[in-house]
């Protein structure tokens, strides 16, 4: 058996994080030498509610196989009330993509505080890991952008 | 029908209305097109049965711009569309003079074709003067009969009721049409392994050729430059030039009009490849019902939609996985 | 001719389908297409018109032109590949390969498009007769015999058997592939075909459509019909979709466009609908700025542009996709009738 079969899966994640919170968590998230895999690829936005349901399908489109969003605590949106149209937006966009035959798990939102530097790698963790047991996302990609 | 007639030659004769707009009988039994009226001779080739299943609450986006008012027939479920443009600004309520017209259920010629019926010549018993329940339609290829009800539009079958919302005045007598749960067919994919629903959605989106009818024609999406039509953005799409562009476009179409979408049906009634797409929109008011409390859009004027207002409480996303 | 019984007709398909390509009509969630034949695909010949028009298998409505790769500060050009393997479209019917002779004068005109050359030439084309032609069928006012179709092979159904006749060199090749498993037609089959046709035409001759009278619509009635009044009132239902345009069996506009793939881009040609509010859209702007303007272009194309450039070849075949499929309940019979009804009134 030769060594590429063996390696293994490493699914591409994309996070959207939202710049008060998320990025900030992610930001002591490093500083605090927390490990979180290297397919999390991490997006900032200005707010959670930024995140238009095409950025999600659009991520899909180009090859990630798990998309999540993160963004301050409800109640606690640096604009207020932000994080409260993103959290409807995204159950009834994460419901519907279920309801074609999208895998739930490979969506997914989290609230992450500035101070949740460990929340955030854990988060990551798992999410890297229940999206490589669905394995490569094909249900929901456009070929074109396979290399 | 001749009601309906009666009233607005004396609306255009007393220049209460500029205009009428209803639908114009067509060269064939049954395709009947929207139309405008402007003078009581024009008003001879003014039609209402059966086949006039088009939603006339879209046209008066354009309808508002005019000089005058307009007459305009809205059937029990158009008017819920009208309401919800109301409430978006798209249409002026002082443009409109609202006949609500009785409905009896509309007919789906792609439903009369399905039986095997062809050649058609003549259709009775699409007019709604008597209680027909049956079609008598005269083809190239005999006599054939069908049930008034078995050809009627799918909507009709999950009729919100024949209650008109808005109006100035009411004309003709409506008919209950409901006879079926219009949540069934979702709760029934709702049901199904992601495998078989994935197999099932791509084998209907499969068929999408992108014509844009379903946006269209719906009261809904009333954006001047639609995202997929834009050039500034990549988004713009002509074709499915891949499998993955039938799903984008079908949901965030159906996501935008979310919390909007009244479910008029207008989009699955002219789809020309038959894509049941009211199953998208119709998932969405589903979990809009269970999870932000029921709610209709375009029953009203002034109530906040649900994906622009919240609650502290509101389910996390995670509900979705945890709902099974 | 020759005949198959029907009941090995997908014997036949897979005789086909074992050396070529075959597109036939094929059922999916309930609506008849043109698709490849497979072992399961649930083929269906009694449904008089396919949604879509078989335009796809010469013309599809997506087509790769070339692709750019990015490797590094390097970009590679590849083109896009032409068709080099031969098929067989199955069961066109005689106003769909009208169709597709409407499309040859565009796409085989100089210059040459090599990517639709390449389909025609690989392409055999078996037409079938139409047996029972619906009310919305107009073929017969362009000349067109539904029940005698001209292709490269033609095919009659009947309770019980296919008739096969080769008419064309290409019709001969395939007929030799598949001898196995066709029987010599004698002189009754002959007969029998004979009245199918008389049958069918007479069938014709009673459709709503087929008086309809053409009168006044070529090359010559540009400046007449295009500043006509009527196109103002005509428009208004129209909803600006492009079905008509998608499932018309002759409407050849499309659009290029790139499409960035994060490695590199694809360039891509596809179906375009004058219908659209970006059709021909140039640096400038837009030359046709109002639907009207784009309602009528649909109509001025076929009925007065094309016949002007083509010796009076109307690009409309009157399959009557157009008059089932509006949405608004618009088609091109409304609009002849129309231009019709308004002269009859000055």
């Amino acid at each position: 058996m030769s060594i590429e079969e063996k390696e293994e899966f490493r699914p591409k994640i994309v996070a959207f994080c939202c710049n008060w919170c998320s990025y900030a968590g992610a930001d002591l998230a490093g500083s605090s030498r927390l490990s979180y895999p290297a397919d999390v690829k991490i997006i900032r936005v200005p707010c959670s509610c930024r995140v238009n349901p095409m950025f999600i399908l659009r991520a899909f489109e180009k090859g990630a196989d798990g998309v999540i969003l993160c963004g301050c605590h409800p109640g606690d949106c640096h604009y207020s009330t932000g994080n409260f149209y993103a959290r409807r937006r995204m159950t009834l966009l994460f419901s519907m993509l279920d309801y074609i035959g999208v895998e739930n798990g490979r969506t997914r939102v989290e609230w992450v505080s500035a101070a949740e530097g460990v929340k955030f790698s854990q988060t990551m963790n798992e999410f890297v890991e229940k999206v490589r047991s669905l394995g490569k996302n094909v249900r929901l990609e456009d070929l074109r952008c396979r290399q | 029908m001749q009601a309906i007639i009666n009233r607005a030659k004396e609306l255009l004769a007393d220049g209460t209305v500029a205009r009428v707009l209803g639908w114009k009988a067509g060269d064939l039994p049954y395709n009947p097109e929207p139309a405008y009226f402007e003078t009581e001779e024009s008003l001879k080739d003014f039609v209402y049965n059966g086949f006039c299943g088009a939603n006339l609450s879209k046209y008066m986006i354009e309808a508002s711009k005019l000089e005058g008012k307009t007459m305009v027939c809205l059937k029990p479920c158009d008017t819920y569309s009208f309401n919800q443009l109301i409430k978006e600004h798209r249409v002026d309520r002082e443009k409109a003079y609202i006949i609500g017209v009785g409905c009896k259920g509309k007919l789906d010629i792609e439903k009369i074709r399905k039986m095997g019926i062809k050649g058609i010549e003549s259709i009775s018993g699409a007019e709604l003067t008597e209680d027909a329940d049956t079609l008598t339609i005269q083809t190239l290829y005999g006599e054939k009969t069908c049930a008034y009800a078995d050809a009627m539009l799918e909507r009709c079958h999950v009729c919100k009721g024949k209650e008109h919302k808005i109006y100035d005045e009411l004309i003709g007598e409506s008919k209950d049409t409901k006879d079926a749960d219009r949540f069934e067919e979702v709760k029934r994919i709702e049901a199904m392994s992601p495998e078989e629903k994935f197999a099932f959605f791509q084998s209907e989106l499969s068929k999408c050729i992108r014509c844009n009818a379903c946006r269209n024609v719906c009261p809904a999406c009333s954006c001047r430059k639609c995202v997929f039509d834009s050039n500034k953005f990549d988004s713009s799409q002509k074709a499915n030039a891949d499998s993955f562009e039938e799903k984008m476009f079908h949901i965030i179409r159906a996501f935008h009009v979310a919390g909007r979408c009244t479910d008029c049906g207008e989009c699955s009634r002219v789809c020309p490849q038959g894509i049941p797409l009211h199953l998208f929109n119709r998932k969405f008011i589903k979990d809009i019902d269970e999870l932000y409390g029921e709610y209709q859009a375009g029953e009203d004027t002034t109530s906040k939609a649900p994906l622009t207002s919240y609650t502290f409480e509101d389910a996390e996303p995670s509900i979705v996985g945890k709902r099974g | 001719m020759y005949k198959i019984a029907k009941e090995n007709l997908s014997a036949l398909f897979r005789k086909i389908a074992a050396s070529q390509e075959l597109y036939l009509p094929v059922k999916v969630s309930d609506q008849v297409n043109f698709r490849v034949w497979s072992e399961d695909a649930q083929v269906d010949l009694n449904t008089l018109k396919t949604v879509k028009s078989p335009k796809d298998a010469f013309f599809p409505q997506c087509e790769n032109l070339y692709s750019v790769k990015k490797e590094g500060r390097k970009l590679s050009v590849e083109p896009g590949t032409l068709k080099e393997a031969d098929f067989v479209v199955f069961g066109m019917k005689a106003c769909d390969v009208q169709g597709i002779k409407v499309l040859d004068k565009v796409f085989l005109a100089d210059p040459v498009d090599t990517y639709y050359a390449a389909r025609r030439e690989h392409g055999t084309i078996v037409a079938m007769a139409c047996h029972e032609p619906e009310e919305s069928c107009f073929c017969k006012v362009f000349g067109i015999d539904c029940a005698d179709p001209a292709s490269d092979v033609a095919v009659w159904m009947t309770e019980k058997e296919l008739y096969w006749k080769p008419l064309t060199e290409k019709g001969q090749t395939l007929t030799e592939s598949v001898k196995e498993l066709l029987e010599r037609a004698d002189q009754k089959d002959e007969e029998t075909i004979e009245e199918e046709k008389t049958k069918i035409r007479s069938i014709v001759e009673k459709l709503p459509y087929s008086g309809l009278s053409m009168e006044g619509w070529n090359g010559d009635a540009l400046t007449e019909r295009f500043n006509s009044a009527v196109w103002e009132e005509l428009y208004k239902p129209c909803l600006a979709c492009g079905t008509c345009t998608f499932v018309c069996p002759t409407c050849q506009c499309y659009d290029i466009k790139d499409y960035d793939t994060g490695h590199g881009i694809q360039r891509y040609r596809c179906w375009d609908s004058c219908m659209y509010s970006d059709f021909t859209m140039m640096a400038h702007g837009n030359n046709r700025t109002s639907q009207m303007q784009r309602f009528r272009q649909r109509f001025m194309h076929k009925l007065v542009y094309f016949p002007a450039n083509n010796d009076g070849m109307y690009s409309c075949v009157g399959c009557g996709r157009c008059v089932e499929k509006c949405p608004a309940s618009l088609n091109i019979v409304k609009v002849v009738k129309a231009f019709q009804k308004a002269g009859g009134e000055k």
